[in-house]
């Protein structure tokens, strides 16, 4: 309990506890009590795009944790995500049953289509929602160890790594825009109707799903809190800063760094698997390099090497993106272009550090208070 | 350092044309036997020869170019020999372990650019370098014990540290960082340290003080320093050893090696 306790501050605490009574309570409370058409009332739309939102700061959270800390700038973070995501979909397409367009018991609709007779192996299992939540977990986690196993092991670094991050996505891409891959090609999953038994498009499972995205956020956040203040954390900024220096004071800079990129990827898959519900659909596009670019813009905007700066960025970036892109779609990708210059130039630690930069002034013209001691 | 962004690990070389195990004396601590490395047919060490005794003071001085730097990548398990014998206490084939391994063994480096985690403090600096499992799910779970803490503690008072232990290391000045990186050596538990340079960029003040500092360790570790600054040298009064092109030109005291005709030549002659 204690260990848990002493994550974050009194202070710290006292928001995140706030914040989240405030996310996991009252958004659903007041989507659910307040009369239609009243002011107050969370309409029901917004729901599944707060949920969005916040699967998207978790995703953040996991890139946050590799390329903030450890240095890695993953540029194939969405990979991960979409991985999670066809889990989650595959799922979700065992769910429909009888109730697709061909009413075929034992084949997805697209097989059907396909002229498939019988269901691929790799879709047994699928069934139990289990296995699925396992794969979720597995099939990304897997794939980040393997691919981390040998790059590190190469010591591949900088942006020869980002690259081949972005070659990592890429190659999914195209492997799952083929049909005969069996993941639905070019359209992906989609027609869900329900999960764990209740109607999917309901707006009792859609602030199931909201509430549910919002608590593993939460918990994601307290669990790369740990890892970043423990001396493993310690050792990722210090790799980060000073590769060599680590490795010739005895440790295996791979594995740390292995440790934690696996761990990121996980959680960038659970993002994925809430996402998926919510929005309806997994398809390949999930898989664009440009998507995990856009990953790092949000913790660039939000500050990298600050988990609440990639939340923040995270939201800040994608709320902009909803109201652009309503607005005035045109523009949307310029004015992202533009953020992401004007971040880089004139405030490299984004808006956390913005605002840590002028606390650090009022600190400094208030009367000489106690200097704080590093005692952890 | 970090100009390659991609460094494949160097392959061992063929190895079926080992030669026996050397039998060094029961004193020798680092033993380095005809070593080569050659770097696109340009021999950075040619043959090169060298024994240390256990808890000697070494002073490795010479031109630029004369190896001194790939000496040390080869000690330290950076980079591979393309022939001959390097050994650790007579028992360890470096040529055959990565660098954390041959860290672990009780090999510490100093760079000669004072590299220390910029953005950790002091105290942190140490600790991270302080003897103690490794493993990365080990260092996951590592608490600092009130030993460890203490061990900590000793060794700021040792390199002069102790009033900024919870000072970010960017903010320290340069001899405050050659100062905690040899402090960090210390925490490793070298029993071999390897310093490229240590006095680069001190005051005449610090230069003396990490004179004395040396001279405290040594004895008790091997100290092997590679400086450029004859005034340090002459101060630390060790034994040393000249390189030029990839060999040893010349080895003894100070006015030994100062008399020798090769040495003044090496040195003077162009």
């Amino acid at each position: 309990m204690t260990a848990i306790a002493g994550l974050l501050d009194r202070r710290g605490w006292a928001a995140f506890l706030l914040v989240g009574v405030v996310l996991v309570v009252a958004v659903p409370l007041l989507n659910l009590l307040p009369a239609m058409g009243s002011a107050l009332r969370v309409p029901d739309y917004l729901v599944p795009l707060f949920g969005k939102y916040a699967c998207y700061a978790l995703l953040a959270l996991s890139l946050d944790l590799v390329w903030g800390y450890a240095g890695i700038l993953s540029l194939g973070h969405g990979a991960f995500f979409a991985l999670g995501g066809y889990a989650m979909g595959m799922y979700l397409m065992r769910q429909i049953g009888t109730r697709g367009v061909y009413g075929n018991a034992v084949l997805p609709d697209f097989m059907v289509f396909l002229n498939w007779k019988e269901l691929p192996w790799y879709w047994y299992g699928f069934d139990h929602f289990a296995f699925a939540a396992l794969m979720v977990l597995l099939v990304p986690g897997i794939l980040a160890f393997a691919f981390g196993w040998f790059a590190f092991r190469s010591r591949v670094t900088g942006v020869y790594l980002s690259i081949i991050t972005q070659a990592l996505t890429y190659a999914l891409l195209l492997a799952f825009f083929r049909n005969d891959m069996g993941f639905g090609g070019n359209n992906g999953l989609t027609d869900f109707k329900d999960v764990l038994g209740f109607e999917i498009q309901a707006p009792a499972t859609r602030r199931g799903l909201y509430v549910a995205s919002v608590i593993a956020l939460g918990l994601g956040f307290l669990l790369c809190r740990w890892i970043v203040q423990s001396k493993l954390g310690r050792l990722l900024l210090a790799l980060r800063d000073a590769e060599n220096r680590v490795r010739f004071l005895g440790y295996r800079v791979e594995n740390a760094k292995l440790l934690a990129f696996t761990v990121s990827a996980v959680l960038a898959g659970i993002a994925g698997a809430l996402y998926v519900p919510q929005v309806g659909i997994i398809n390949p596009s999930e898989f664009s390099p440009a998507n995990s670019i856009e990953i790092a813009i949000w913790v660039a905007v939000g500050g990298r090497g600050n988990l609440v700066g990639a939340l923040v960025g995270a939201v800040l970036v994608n709320v902009a993106k909803t109201y652009f892109t309503g607005a005035a779609p045109e523009f949307w990708l310029f004015f992202l272009g533009a953020i992401f210059v004007v971040v880089t130039l004139f405030f490299p630690k984004g808006l956390t550090g913005l605002v840590g930069q002028w606390r650090n002034r009022r600190r400094a013209h208030a009367p000489r208070a106690v200097e704080a001691a590093g005692d952890d | 350092m970090t100009d390659n962004l991609i460094t494949l690990p160097a392959r061992p070389a063929a190895r079926a044309r080992r030669r026996a195990v050397p039998v060094p004396a029961a004193d020798t601590h680092l033993y380095l036997d005809g070593v080569t490395v050659s770097f696109d047919g340009f021999k950075a060490l040619n043959e090169l020869s060298l024994v240390i005794n256990k808890g000697e003071l070494r002073t490795i001085i010479g031109p630029n170019g004369a190896g001194k730097t790939t000496m040390m990548d080869v000690i330290t398990g950076k980079t591979r020999p393309d022939k001959g014998d390097v050994f650790f206490a007579g028992k360890y084939d470096l040529t055959r372990l990565d660098e954390a391994a041959i860290a672990t063994l009780g090999i510490g480096r100093k760079f000669q650019r004072p590299t220390v985690f910029q953005n950790l403090t002091v105290f942190d600096n140490l600790e991270l370098a302080l003897k103690s499992a490794r493993g990365a799910w080990r260092v996951l779970f590592a608490e600092v014990t009130r030993n460890q803490r203490q061990a900590v503690e000793r060794t700021l008072a040792t390199v002069g540290l102790s009033d900024r232990a919870a000072t970010i290391a960017g903010t320290l000045s340069h001899g405050q960082k050659q100062w905690l990186e040899i402090g960090m050596l210390l925490m490793q538990d070298a029993q071999l340290l390897l310093l490229d340079e240590p006095v680069a960029g001190m005051t005449d003040h610090e230069t003396e003080a990490t004179a004395a500092l040396l001279l405290s360790i040594a004895g008790e570790r091997t100290v092997v320093v590679v400086e450029h600054d004859m005034e340090f040298v002459r101060r630390l009064g060790a034994r040393i050893t000249v390189l030029h092109e990839g060999s040893v030109l010349a080895e003894g005291s100070l006015e030994h090696v100062q008399s020798d005709p090769k040495v003044i030549e090496v040195y003077l002659g162009r």
